[in-house]
């Protein structure tokens, strides 16, 4: 069997409220992919629509999408990890393509949170968590998110400030990405700035500004074989390395709270399937819907030690100009987190680093990049690595 | 009509608000009533769970007995919450937590009346059922 490639990618805006339908808004990022791969849909042999769907008010959004993006009669189905599905969705196209089945997969990231209210919209994430054991006691994500950063700074002395650069650094590429959502710049001195709204308390000790904003959005990725790769693209991005991996829903069944272990598990296994150490990774995209879970990420990675990531952070290292850049393009914190879409936007960044296509986040001749994609609260973890010729 | 079934919905009376009406440890809601916080332990294989379980993973058993969880854990992490999702609200602010007992953990929430200069990681808590002023019932840790 051949290699598997990406020869194709697109993102909607991501936007707090989304003026039309869902299948209006996954149709902005479908037509920037299959364009991009120099494709017309009957190109594509399958599509693999990825979303948490208790957002949706159509049942069932994958056959709706089939039709209006001109996907009929080609088969569809969903892949559904929480904030990882588009991930798990690049995962399934691998396997389906690599099998043989199909040789064009379209991997459709969406959605519309603004479809539900935001406080209706919280609780529905922290039903993302234990309904029977851990929901009763009125948890949320920020919440869970903030224990891991009460142990992390108890462990390693990480501060509220080394939590505040990550937010910064954010908002400097974020202000220069025309599809995020929050584009404002943000400085430390917001977050002890009382007349800030990035100082204020949302779930001790994360501020708002260590917090991502819901978004409405759509993303996708053209996945396709070795001979279609070499027939429709110039430069296609190879899949070298997919690990995922699950954790206890319940945080009582994890053993530490410093990390997220379903992160390092598909980490590992991403490094091995690549042939690659984290020290070969010249960019990376990672799931910052909190800062605390940036930090994490340095460390699950690989790119720091347990309880180093924050001086990853304080020697500006995840910078564009640093050793190991990190969301250069605003991360989930100034793009916004539509859940389905989110991995697809991580991958379409890496995908345009490694063409030299990013444009003013390009880093400086990446050959191979890295993607961590999280759902819940690091319940669910998927890591892709991806290599250009 | 039908004759009404009886359906055994006491699980319903977990949390502030409960999302989960049937389950087979639906006897843990009996217990806290009499103010004993239960974990289950498998008779076939020992294997102890908290949150308790009617089914065992380790040996596939469904021969569980209940335990209580005594003495004191330690707290491993917590978070106060400053907003709150639907229905939850009224509680505001209060703080989650999760304990560490050695052969389980817990997860709950820390008892409203202790002051936040009171509470640091590492301290040993006890686990002890609580009533709600809504009339449910949850459990929440106090300095051990």
């Amino acid at each position: 069997m051949g290699k598997v490639a990406i020869i194709g990618v697109g993102q909607s805006r991501f936007v707090r409220s989304y003026p039309g339908a869902i299948r209006e808004l996954v149709f902005d990022g479908f037509k920037e992919a299959v364009t991009d791969a120099g494709m017309t849909s009957k190109d594509i042999g399958a599509s693999v629509v990825c979303s948490a769907p208790e957002y949706d008010k159509q049942r069932s959004p994958a056959g709706v999408f089939a039709e209006y993006l001109g996907l009929n009669p080609q088969p569809t189905f969903y892949a559904e990890s929480l904030c990882s599905s588009s991930s798990m969705g690049l995962r399934l196209a691998y396997s389906l393509v690599k099998s043989g089945l199909h040789d064009v997969i379209a991997v459709i990231g969406f959605q519309k949170m603004s479809e539900i209210s935001s406080s209706e919209s919280q609780e529905r994430m922290g039903r993302g968590a234990d309904i029977q054991w851990e929901s009763p006691f009125g948890t949320m994500m920020p919440a869970y998110y903030a224990m891991h950063a009460q142990a992390h700074m108890n462990r390693y002395g990480t501060t509220l400030d080394d939590l505040a650069l990550i937010r910064v650094k954010a908002a400097t590429y974020g202000q220069i990405n025309d599809r995020a959502v929050y584009r404002k710049p943000v400085t430390a001195d917001m977050f002890t700035d009382p007349d800030s709204i990035m100082s204020n308390p949302v779930s001790s000790p994360l501020r708002v500004g260590d917090c991502c904003a819901n978004a409405d959005g759509s993303s996708c990725i053209i996945v396709a074989s070795e001979e279609k790769a070499r027939a429709f693209s110039k430069k296609p991005v190879w899949i070298l390395g997919l690990g995922a991996a699950s954790a206890s829903v319940n945080l009582a069944g994890r053993d530490h709270f410093t990390g997220l272990k379903a992160a390092k598990q598909a980490a590992d296994q991403a490094y091995q399937m690549a042939g690659v150490a984290p020290a070969d990774i010249d960019v990376a995209e990672v799931h910052d819907c909190f800062t605390i879970a940036e930090m994490m990420a340095y460390e699950n990675l690989g790119f720091a030690e347990p309880g180093q990531g924050l001086e990853l952070i304080r020697n500006k290292e995840t910078y564009k100009e640093g050793r190991i850049p990190v969301n250069v393009d605003g991360g989930l914190l100034s793009k916004g987190h539509p859940i389905g879409a989110t991995g697809g936007s991580q991958i379409r960044t890496i995908v345009l680093q490694l063409r030299d296509e990013a444009g003013d986040i390009q880093v400086k001749d990446p050959r191979i990049g890295l993607i961590h994609n999280i759902g819940g609260v690091g319940l669910y973890g998927n890591v892709t690595i991806l290599g250009r010729e | 009509m039908g004759k009404k079934k009886d359906i055994d919905d006491r699980f319903k009376k977990f949390g502030t608000v409960s999302f989960t009406s049937t389950t087979k440890v639906n006897d843990f809601i009996d217990h806290m009533k009499n103010d004993r916080v239960m974990g289950s332990n498998c008779k076939s294989c020992g294997q102890k769970y908290f949150p308790p379980r009617a089914d065992c993973h380790a040996c596939f058993s469904s021969d569980m007995e209940w335990f209580e969880i005594t003495g004191t854990g330690k707290l491993l992490t917590y978070s106060k919450l400053a907003f709150a999702p639907v229905g939850f609200q009224e509680d505001v602010p209060y703080s989650i937590a999760v304990l560490d007992y050695g052969e389980f953990k817990v997860f709950g929430r820390i008892a409203a009346d202790m002051a936040d200069e009171e509470v640091e990681i590492g301290m040993a808590m006890k686990t002890i059922v609580n009533r709600l002023p809504n009339d449910q019932l949850n459990f929440v840790f106090q300095k051990g």
